[in-house]
């Protein structure tokens, strides 16, 4: 897979990938899909089901972001306004579970 | 071609950083979603497993039909990045191509929506009959809101396009949507795998 990189069109319009290597991402992101569909059904892979899917997900939230969103070539600076947002919407999924679904297992002590 | 396209490119506002303002404000923007679409998650997360009467998740989603919608999204993705290079290389015949096939993808994805919704309340699940009810819809409700308004954004890029005023100088116009339209993909990314195949 060739990750042919333009000229950018001045600053802050960072190169893209080629054509080809579009094609090739939108083949790999229907294969992701198609697996994670295909472990869904498989009643053996129940104990890594949650951490595989979480893999899988993962693996084709980043190749959007890095191709179809250009990050890989475009300015640090758009990375990292976007990385911002995305550390806290984290960090804020994991207080409000941590609130109100693990928490309220434990009773106080006292 | 590029050329032109850089040319052109000197009319767009730069911040101090160099880069375009329009680009930099669209990725705050962008962030700033991510934590909008992070509280409706962390809702549906939070309800998980404590509605009281059914239909319950595992009783009514379908897995089969979704992963359909979900292929047809990401495809949208793929048509989105081929309308941005077909209008960096000043190509109008592909532009109305890829930009049409982002529109019909988006409205298939739509209509993949609106045929579960309407089965979902026909079975019995609306967004008043339990928290999974409440939670589903209002997360994959304003999702859709999304694409509807990506939608609309893609046909009035397609008349531009049609038109002739769609030229490599205003391919940030096109990069700026397609940064929007693949947004809505990745935060479908992140819903298919929690909401329906993590049950």
């Amino acid at each position: 897979m060739s990750t042919e990189v333009l000229d950018g069109h001045g600053q802050g319009q960072g190169g893209h990938a080629s054509r080809g290597t579009y094609w090739a991402i939108g083949g790999i992101l229907t294969l992701i899909t198609a697996a994670e569909v295909t472990i869904f059904y498989i009643p053996a892979m129940a104990p890594v089901l949650v951490p595989l899917l979480l893999v899988l997900s993962a693996t084709k939230f980043l190749l959007v972001v890095m191709f179809f969103m250009h990050l890989k070539f475009d300015s640090p600076v758009f990375s990292g306004v976007f990385l911002a947002g995305l550390v806290l919407a984290s960090f804020m999924t994991v207080a409000l579970i941590l609130l109100y679904q693990v928490l309220p297992n434990y009773q106080v002590m006292g | 071609m590029a050329q032109a396209a850089a040319i052109a490119q000197d009319d767009h506002h730069y911040t101090s950083t160099g880069l375009p303002s329009w680009k930099v404000g669209f990725w705050t923007f962008i962030g700033s979603e991510c934590l909008f679409f992070a509280s409706l998650i962390s809702t549906y997360m939070v309800y998980k497993g404590r509605s009281v009467v059914g239909p319950y998740p595992e009783e009514i989603l379908n897995i089969p039909l979704t992963s359909v919608s979900t292929f047809v999204l990401l495809m949208s993705s793929l048509a989105m990045v081929l309308a941005l290079d077909a209008v960096q290389r000043g190509s109008k015949k592909l532009s109305l191509v890829w930009l049409g096939g982002v529109v019909l993808l988006g409205s298939a994805f739509l209509g993949f929506q609106v045929y579960e919704f309407s089965h979902f309340v026909h079975e019995g699940l609306t967004i008043g009959t339990n928290v999974f009810g409440s939670s589903f819809f209002v997360l994959t409700g304003f999702h859709g809101a999304h694409v509807t308004g990506g939608v609309i954004w893609m046909i009035t890029l397609w008349v531009l396009a049609a038109r002739g005023k769609l030229k490599p100088a205003d391919a940030l116009k096109v990069e700026i949507a397609g940064l929007y339209w693949h947004f809505v993909d990745i935060v479908w990314i992140v819903i298919f795998t929690l909401v329906y195949l993590i049950q």
